[in-house]
C-alpha cells in the first residue's frame, strides 16, 4: 500500500472516529464534576479498613491486588522477552568502553548521586501505604541508582555489582513473594490475597497489613527487572549486538 | 459550556490520533514504537479527567481529615498500571526492532522484505 493510499484509508476512518467518540464523550461526566459511587467510598473507607492513607496504593495491593498480580507478571515476562531477545550466543570479552568521554565532573556527580537515589528509593518503596509512592515508583528509582554507577566507572563495574544470576534471583523472588503473599492468606482460611496481617497505626511506617509487604515485592521485581532490562540493553549495544550479521 | 467540559476528553482523542498517524505514516521502528507510546498516553488524560473534581484534594490522607473530598482514587491506581505497562512494553518492542535490524538489516517498516511472508 504505497503512502498516499494509507494517509486517506487514516483520514476515512479517523474522522468518523473522532465524531463518535466526542458524541459518546458528552456522556462522560463533564470535567471536573467527578460523581461515579466507587472513589469517593474507597477514599472514605480505606483509612478505615486498611489503616492505609495512600488511597492509590490501596487500591493497587489490596482492593484490586489480583490485577495488579497479573500486571506484575506482564511486567515479568516483557523483562524475560528482551533478555532472551537480546541475549548474545557467544559474548565476546573485552568490552571498548573504558573511556567513554565523560568528563570527571559528571562521573563524581554520578557517584555522589547513587547513595542519595538509592536511600531515596528504598524511602518511596517503604512508605507507599503512607504518602504517594509504592514499589513500582521506587523500584525503577533504585533500578536508576544502578545506571548511575555505569556513567560514574564502565560496564565492568556495573556488571560486577549488578551481578547477573543474584538480579535474577531477586527479580524472581520479588515476583514471587506477591503471589507467596496472597497464598498465604488461604493458610489461614482467608480468600486469596485477603489482608490478613496485623494492620497497625495508620499513619506508621509497620501499618496496612500485607500491602507494605506486597509493595516492598513489588519494588524488589521492579528494581531488578529494570536493572535487568539496563544491563541487557547496555551489553547489547557496547558488545556491538546491533550490527547488520 | 459543553465544549470546555469536553476540552480534556477532545485532548485525549487528539493525543491518539497523533499517535496513530505517527504509526501510519512511521518511515522508521523506533519512531512507530515511540507513535504508539504517545497513543497510550491518551488513556492517562481520558482516566484522570474522568476521576477529575474541581477543589478536590489528592487521596492521600496522611495530613487532610479523613472527610476530605477528594479525586478519584481509582482511575489513578488505574493509570499507574498503565504507565508501568507501557513502559515494559516499549522496552519489549525496541528489543524486536534491535533484532529487527539485526537480520534485515534496515528499519523502514517499507522495506522490510523479509516481514512479507
Amino acid at each position: 500500500m504505497s503512502a498516499k493510499c494509507r494517509l486517506i484509508v487514516f483520514c476515512l476512518s479517523a474522522i468518523p472516529f473522532a465524531i463518535v467518540y466526542l458524541a459518546a464523550a458528552k456522556n462522560l461526566p463533564p470535567w471536573g464534576h467527578y460523581r461515579g459511587p466507587y472513589g469517593d467510598v474507597i477514599s472514605s473507607l480505606s483509612v478505615y479498613e486498611r489503616h492505609t492513607t495512600d488511597v492509590v496504593n490501596a487500591i493497587d495491593y489490596d482492593y484490586r491486588g489480583f490485577d495488579t498480580l497479573g500486571e506484575e507478571y506482564i511486567l515479568f515476562a516483557s523483562v524475560l522477552g528482551v533478555m532472551l531477545l537480546l541475549r548474545d550466543p557467544n559474548p565476546k570479552s573485552g568490552t571498548a568502553d573504558e573511556g567513554q568521554g565523560l568528563s570527571k565532573t559528571v562521573k563524581f556527580g554520578s557517584a555522589a548521586c547513587f547513595g542519595l537515589l538509592l536511600i531515596f528509593g528504598f524511602y518511596i518503596c517503604t512508605h507507599g501505604q503512607l504518602t504517594p509512592g509504592g514499589g513500582f515508583q521506587g523500584g525503577v528509582i533504585i533500578a536508576t541508582a544502578f545506571m548511575l554507577i555505569y556513567i560514574a566507572e564502565n560496564l565492568k563495574s556495573f556488571k560486577a555489582i549488578t551481578s547477573h544470576p543474584l538480579m535474577e534471583a531477586l527479580e524472581a523472588l520479588g515476583a514471587g513473594l506477591y503471589a507467596v503473599t496472597g497464598v498465604s492468606a488461604l493458610l489461614v482460611g482467608a480468600p486469596f490475597l485477603t489482608n490478613w496481617l496485623p494492620l497497625g497505626t495508620a499513619g506508621d511506617v509497620f501499618s496496612s497489613g500485607t500491602i507494605a509487604v506486597i509493595s516492598a515485592s513489588v519494588g524488589l521485581e521492579v528494581a531488578a527487572g529494570f536493572i535487568l532490562l539496563s544491563y541487557t540493553y547496555l551489553e547489547d549495544i557496547i558488545s556491538g549486538g546491533g550490527k547488520v550479521s | 459550556m459543553i465544549a470546555f467540559n469536553l476540552i480534556p476528553y477532545a485532548v485525549a482523542a487528539w493525543i491518539f490520533l497523533c499517535g496513530l498517524y505517527g504509526i501510519i505514516t512511521s518511515k522508521h521502528l523506533v519512531h512507530t514504537v515511540i507513535s504508539l507510546a504517545i497513543m497510550q498516553t491518551s488513556t492517562y488524560i481520558l482516566l484522570l479527567a474522568i476521576g477529575y473534581r474541581w477543589n478536590a484534594v489528592a487521596p492521600v490522607f496522611a495530613d487532610i481529615s479523613p472527610g476530605a473530598v477528594t479525586v478519584d482514587p481509582v482511575v489513578q491506581a488505574l493509570m499507574l498500571t498503565d504507565v508501568v505497562v507501557e513502559a515494559t512494553v516499549v522496552a519489549l518492542l525496541l528489543a524486536m526492532v534491535v533484532k529487527v535490524h539485526e537480520k534485515a538489516g534496515t528499519l523502514s517498516p517499507d522495506d522490510l522484505k523479509v516481514m512479507r511472508g
